[in-house]
């Protein structure tokens, strides 16, 4: 398990982090979010002992990172934001002095950073400078770098930036498949990687938690959640159509979008409108391409919750 | 003691992994060369010892050292990679030393490069090799004395140029701290203050050892100054290290 108790960190006036309070268990993916300098970088990194917090503790696997650092750092695998590597170091050289550091040595060694290298797909560039190569494969030297000596606990921050959608696909996968028993915590701002990872999202803002749930119960906080959209195979009145889904007593609003031939009626709280947007389709006789309920939009909580309009 | 040993290995490897070792190395002999015999006068002197090279050592680690010491930490910090470093599990004490030995080994072996003057002067004539023995510890502890300050002000500093010429000052200080070029400063004050700070000059205890005596207190001296300044260095980093 870890843990965050009351964690906060100041700079001079600046609050970065504000007493943000929140346990993990082993099989959750948590899914850090929020908007650029809300205190997710700042969050993990008093995680991984880089820095002390001001108030409060950090907590892995029952040791307190600011008292027991070293213990707590052995069952962290880490991977900084931009993944810094030594850049003067091949893959190899530079997963083996890590290996080395975190006190693994002889075959075990050997293995241990073979086995990584393998995992992340690194066998064609093993052997050359890790400065000449690509982005995505420094960010995946530094993924290798976290998951060598197989620790219970990752602490991932932006593990995609900056990758292809192959390699984003890659790593979701790999952190799919080391979801089981572990506890992974992966910051990001793109927002289909949580609905494709985590099974729990935490939101922050200004330093503060202001969600924590699950990627689906957080998109059911949308107001597009239910909603149903309407295509429309010809150009008709398209002005009259969204006046006769006003009409309609479970809806709160209809949004047009000219160019898609598309209307969007959105549900007065969350109620299920389908089946009486479709008798209305069918009285009309409006000719339809396609009819399409919403689970919601995570774009929108998101914006929503973090510029702290209501929902 | 082994994270220590593993984290030098790395900084040391570091180092030859780029031309700056070489050229380092090269301007180093080549500058040693120049003071020994042209401004030293080897052959003048008509003396079969090393003096003349030896006592050129401080002014040309004075800049060459800083050279090293630069980059010990602000690049790390440049670079972000001190992010990594931190979070492995390693105490800061470890990753001081550990850097700090790199640099040190590396200017040992810039120094010990320069044998065949040693080979020279015995072969032209008899000099006493204790004396020369002794001169190189002596060098070599003021070289570490002098990576150990340039460690601190690195840590300090993000940027290796003001890091640079910051180590240069503090040492030219440190070197001549036992002059009236530094101890004018202090006129006035009581002259135990006075003599301390007399006492602090590398100059000093350096010329003490490179004339043979190895005076256990001259050892002692370059030794604490070397753990003072990194012990400056983990407080330092512990500050700024995430700034």
């Amino acid at each position: 398990m870890i843990k965050a108790e009351g964690l906060s960190k100041r700079y001079g006036p600046l609050t970065a982090v504000d007493g943000i309070s929140f346990k993990v268990e082993p099989g959750e993916v948590l899914g850090f979010l929020g908007p650029n300098g809300a205190g997710k970088t700042t969050t993990m990194r008093m995680f991984a002992g880089f820095v002390p917090p001001s108030a409060g503790y950090a907590e892995i696997c029952g040791f307190r990172v600011d008292q027991h650092p070293i213990e707590a750092k052995t069952r962290l695998g880490y991977l900084p934001e931009g993944a810094p590597v030594y850049g003067e170091m091949t893959p190899w050289e530079f997963l083996d002095f890590c290996a080395a550091v975190r006190g693994f040595s002889g075959s075990e060694r050997q293995e241990r950073v073979g086995a990584a290298v393998e995992r992340l797909n690194l066998e064609s560039v093993r052997d050359r400078r890790i400065e000449t190569l690509s982005k995505g494969f420094k960010r995946r030297v530094g993924l290798a770098q976290a998951i060598l000596h197989d620790p219970p606990v990752l602490i991932l921050d932006e593990p995609t930036d900056g990758l292809d959608p192959n390699q984003k696909h890659e790593v979701r996968e790999l952190i799919a498949a080391m979801s089981a028993n572990k506890i992974i915590v992966i910051s990001t701002h793109i927002l289909e990687e949580v609905d494709a990872v985590c099974n729990r999202a935490i939101i922050i803002a200004a330093g503060r938690i202001v969600a924590d749930e699950t990627p689906e119960k957080l998109i059911q906080r949308s107001r597009y959640h239910n909603a149903v959209t309407i295509r429309f195979r010809d150009l008709d009145d398209l002005n009259a159509a969204a006046e006769a889904l006003r009409a309609l007593s479970a809806v709160a609003e209809v949004e047009i979008d000219r160019q898609g031939r598309r209307l969007t009626a959105l549900p007065r709280d969350q109620a299920l409108i389908l089946s009486s947007v479709d008798e209305l389709v069918n009285a009309r006789g409006w000719d339809i391409e396609q009819l399409q309920l919403e689970s919601g939009r995570l774009d929108e909580v998101f914006r929503r919750i973090t510029t702290g309009e209501a929902l | 003691m082994h994270k220590i040993a593993v984290i030098a290995g790395r900084e040391l490897r570091a180092y030859f992994a780029t031309p700056v070792a070489y050229v380092f190395i090269a301007i180093f002999l080549a500058l040693s060369g120049v003071f020994t015999f042209y401004i030293g006068g080897f052959y003048e002197r008509g003396q079969a010892d090393l003096q003349p090279f030896f006592s050129f050592h401080p002014w040309l680690y004075l800049f060459l050292v800083p050279a090293i010491s630069m980059r010990l930490w602000a690049e790390e910090r440049k670079s972000g990679s001190i992010e990594l470093l931190m979070t492995l599990p390693v105490t800061l004490w470890e990753a001081v030393a550990g850097k700090f030995l790199a640099a040190w080994l590396f200017t040992a072996v810039a120094v010990l490069l320069t044998f065949p003057l040693w080979i020279t002067v015995n072969y032209l004539g008899d000099p006493d090799n204790g004396v020369i023995v002794a001169a190189y510890l002596g060098s070599l502890l003021m070289a570490g004395a002098f990576l150990a300050i340039g460690s601190c002000i690195s840590a300090a500093n993000r940027n290796q140029v003001v890091a640079f010429i910051v180590t240069v000052l503090i040492c030219f200080l440190f070197l001549l701290s036992g002059f009236p070029l530094v101890l004018d400063w202090f006129r006035g004050l009581p002259q135990g203050f006075i003599d301390t700070i007399a006492g602090l000059s590398f100059l000093t205890h350096f010329t003490a050892i490179s004339k043979g005596v190895i005076d256990l207190r001259d050892v002692v001296f370059f030794l604490l100054v070397i753990g003072s300044w990194l012990y400056a260095t983990t407080i330092v980093l512990d500050m700024k290290k995430a700034e």
